[in-house]
């Protein structure tokens, strides 16, 4: 009986959270809006870049319309996607084996220090050169922006996994294969969650650039295109997609991170 | 010379001239030298000694976890080889595996072993009830206190049924109070349970209060300076402190450890 009115307590609190977050959402909302549409009043110098709330709304309902807007959308979501999983795939594997073999990691850090230096962008030339312009030598430069991100947090990962646990799990009679998956992989799942969010973030700056730079559809080829039609409203609908996009991938990974890591001791705010 | 087997069969673990050698930084740093022990099978036997004497390197040699350089290390009169569920050890930090709940921490031996289903969760259920936790099989470590982590922890290394139990400063991390009432259970335990226990503090009195033995260790090269027999009956309580025996074994064996800050 107990038990149960303390739940209900804790329910009515957590959804007193909800209202107040959802109050402190839409505040800022209708303040940011405010200052936009200010600063988009005709006549004012600011104009001339930011396009008024109400154009930038217009020009999404004419993409919409002409049902354009979800080509650009479907094919960068669709590239970032694509390059992103498979740099996961192989990120994930590779971090361990890092983490796990010496040999392994002493022929590889040194390049992959070495490469992490260098803006994935950089490497766009050799990458048409390889591979065309068409949909490949995108997926290939978000891959390489993507698997390194991921390959570096993960290793972290995997050798800050705290010893005493592997210790723990050898008396309690484990085998190699048994720390490994029931201690070592565990153990890293915070870090492979920062990982997916590095990469993803990382995989969607690294695209819209890749397209700003040369594509048919997409929503940087979009943006670069209205810009050359000094269409402010189309540039300044695509800056508010793509950030709407981020925050969506980021609210997904959120929604499994606190699934399968609840069992994380965090520092309470 | 059956006399001498009788008292091989007897003993449960039996060092001789133990050495270990770490190459650190700055060339060989001598951790153990010479050490020589022989612990009775259901003996209680507590190490005290400053830090860097080497206990415990000689648990994590004990434990298998680490590898002497010279001498002699037989458990069972089997030289060790390696870590096994046969030398149970508790660590400081717990070592609980925090994505486990209670339940699944203290499983997990038991399933490296292969047991069949129904007889981990009947050994889970008797070792979660000795230690008092029955109400938090489903809770995860973060919501456990400092003392009820330590005691999922003995829970987990009883669970697995070893003949000798190695404990690294298992309360050392552990307000008074709480050390006071695990010191108890533990007692209890080893009571009801018979298992050799090698048992490492930097507390004196604890030593005391829970040891048949107590081993005091010097550094550099660690080795044993002295082997003290408590000759205080059990069942001990912390009412055992305030007897005057207590009293003279744990200066006797205080002014030993510490006698470097006595001059």
């Amino acid at each position: 009986m107990d038990k149960k009115g303390k739940a209900v307590g804790k329910q009515q609190r957590s959804k007193q959270i909800v209202w107040v977050n959802m109050l402190y959402v839409l505040v800022s909302l209708a303040v940011i809006l405010l200052l936009w549409r200010i600063v988009s009043t005709p006549g004012m110098k600011s104009a001339k870049v930011f396009a008024s709330p109400a154009a930038v709304l217009e020009a999404f309902l004419a993409k919409v319309k002409t049902g354009k807007i979800w080509e650009h959308l479907g094919y960068s979501i669709g590239r970032v996607l694509v390059g992103f999983l498979l740099a996961f795939v192989a990120a994930v594997p590779f971090a361990f084996l890092m983490g796990w073999y010496e040999p392994f990691r002493r022929f590889f850090q040194p390049w992959i220090s070495f490469l992490k230096c260098i803006p994935p962008l950089a490497f766009i030339p050799l990458v048409i050169v390889g591979a065309g312009v068409g949909e490949n030598a995108k997926v290939i430069v978000i891959f390489i922006a993507a698997f390194l991100v991921m390959v570096i947090t993960i290793y972290g990962g995997v050798v800050n996994v705290d010893n005493t646990l592997i210790k723990a799990a050898r008396v309690l009679d484990s085998s190699d294969s048994t720390i490994f998956f029931k201690v070592v992989v565990p153990a890293s799942t915070p870090y492979i969650f920062t990982a997916i969010r590095l990469g993803l973030s990382s995989s969607l700056t690294t695209l819209i650039a890749a397209e700003l730079t040369g594509a048919q559809v997409g929503l940087g080829q979009m943006i670069q295109e209205a810009s050359n039609y000094f269409n402010m409203d189309v540039v300044l609908m695509g800056i508010i997609l793509i950030g709407l996009v981020g925050i969506t991938f980021e609210k997904i990974v959120t929604f499994f991170e606190k699934r399968l890591t609840a069992w994380q001791e965090v520092r309470q705010k | 010379m059956a006399g001498g087997e009788a008292k091989m069969s007897q003993s449960k673990v039996l060092l001789k001239g133990v050495k270990k050698i770490y190459q650190g930084a700055s060339g060989e740093v001598v951790a153990l030298n010479g050490i020589d022990l022989e612990i009775k099978n259901n003996e209680f036997v507590c190490v005290v000694g400053p830090s860097g004497c080497g206990k415990s390197t000689l648990l994590n040699i004990l434990a298998g976890l680490d590898k002497q350089t010279e001498g002699e290390v037989l458990v069972e009169g089997k030289p060790v080889n390696g870590p096994s569920g046969e030398r149970g050890v508790v660590f400081q930090q717990y070592a609980l595996f925090p994505w486990l709940t209670v339940r699944k921490n203290i499983a997990y031996g038991l399933h490296n072993k292969k047991l069949p289903k129904e007889e981990i969760d009947k050994l889970v259920e008797k070792y979660v009830h000795m230690v008092a936790l029955e109400d938090f099989l489903d809770s995860y470590p973060k919501e456990l206190s400092g003392g009820m982590k330590q005691r999922v922890a003995l829970a987990r290394a009883y669970a697995m049924n070893p003949s000798l139990l190695l404990m690294d400063e298992p309360f050392g991390a552990l307000d008074a109070q709480t050390r006071a009432q695990l010191q108890a259970d533990l007692l209890e335990l080893w009571e009801e349970e018979n298992k050799t226990c090698f048992f490492i503090t930097h507390d004196v009195e604890e030593a005391v209060l829970l040891a048949q033995r107590v081993i005091v260790m010097s550094a550099r090269p660690g080795r044993i300076n002295k082997i003290v027999d408590v000759d205080i009956p059990y069942p001990r309580t912390q009412k055992t402190r305030l007897s005057a025996r207590f009293t003279e074994l744990k200066n006797d064996i205080w002014a030993t450890v510490y006698n470097e800050y006595l001059e």
